[in-house]
């Protein structure tokens, strides 16, 4: 594939939105298990979400 | 089901489950076909390989101004319906709409070197697209610096709607003034000026960018229940503990 004598402005816009993507789909998959982990160590600690309580769970 | 059911975090957050794997199956495969179709499109007759940009810029576009009408459909459930997942909603789509739109920004910046012979022109179109970052920007300030979230919203979700008005600027920006920005080339009456040789691509990467929005958007949705149900927990922790 021949990009011609503007590669490196296609390549660099590539390479940009790649990384951009990336990033975000790293940040919200860490803070999934941030928050997965943060609910754990309640539940652990035999915290309970009140519409649980009223049912008894 | 009911539609009104899905304002049941718990009931959503089980649908998400169930729709998250093949979202992301069909945003992967979007992309793989896409992107193949992208780098086989022939060059343009005047721009040359530069018009492989477009397959990036402009889904990246389009998204930027999507979420934020998103944000504004969520900003009136916040503010008159006050429906239970709408703020949610507004606030997991504020960090999407704004890496669209910096992807936008950048491409565009990438491609207008080589086009225009200039990175940056301060003409109506990109302005008016810098500007919908900086609102983004504003938006996400509003709500990670509000001490308490409820107020945060309200603030976001009026900030929202005021910068809706911006969203049919960028639109006409390119009818309304002259600009060094190509017009509408490709919803226009008469149809596209484009080539269906390379219409197909941009077409697929648009589907390609629009299925992994909306799996980031339920994605992050997911954790800012679960960052509440957090909250709500360490708050009643505090309350329980002796003083």
């Amino acid at each position: 594939m021949n990009l011609g004598p503007h590669a490196d402005f296609i390549l660099a816009a590539y390479a940009a939105t790649a990384f951009i993507v990336a990033a975000l789909i790293a940040w919200i998959a860490l803070d999934y298990s941030a928050q997965r982990r943060l609910l754990g160590d309640l539940e652990e600690r035999g915290m309970r979400r009140r519409s649980h309580r009223r049912d008894g769970a | 089901m009911p539609v009104i059911d899905l304002a049941n975090p718990t009931r959503f957050l089980r649908i998400v489950a169930r729709v998250l794997p093949w979202l992301i199956a069909a945003t992967a495969l979007a992309f793989a076909f896409g992107l193949a179709r992208a780098v086989t499109a022939p060059d343009d007759y005047q721009q040359g390989a530069t018009v492989k940009i477009m397959f990036l810029h402009v889904p990246a576009a389009w998204l930027g101004m999507m979420g934020w009408g998103l944000m504004s459909l969520a900003a009136l459930g916040t503010l008159v319906w006050r429906h239970p997942l709408a703020d949610v909603a507004g606030k997991a789509a504020a960090p999407i709409g704004a890496a669209f739109t910096l992807i936008c920004l950048i491409t565009g910046s990438l491609w207008g070197r080589p086009t225009w012979g200039a990175y940056w022109v301060w003409d109506a179109r990109l302005t008016s697209e810098l500007v919908l970052f900086l609102l983004y920007l504003g938006v996400l300030a509003l709500y990670w610096t509000a001490e308490d979230p409820g107020r945060g919203a309200r603030a976001a979700a009026v900030l929202t709607l005021v910068g809706a008005v911006n969203l049919p600027i960028i639109k006409f920006s390119v009818d309304w003034w002259n600009s060094l920005h190509q017009g509408e080339s490709i919803f226009r009456t008469g149809g596209s000026t484009i080539d269906a040789s390379i219409l197909w691509p941009l077409a697929i990467m648009a589907l390609a960018f629009t299925l992994l929005f909306f799996t980031l958007h339920l994605a992050a949705m997911r954790n800012e229940i679960l960052r509440r149900r957090v909250r709500t927990m360490q708050i009643m922790q505090a309350q329980e503990q002796p003083a």
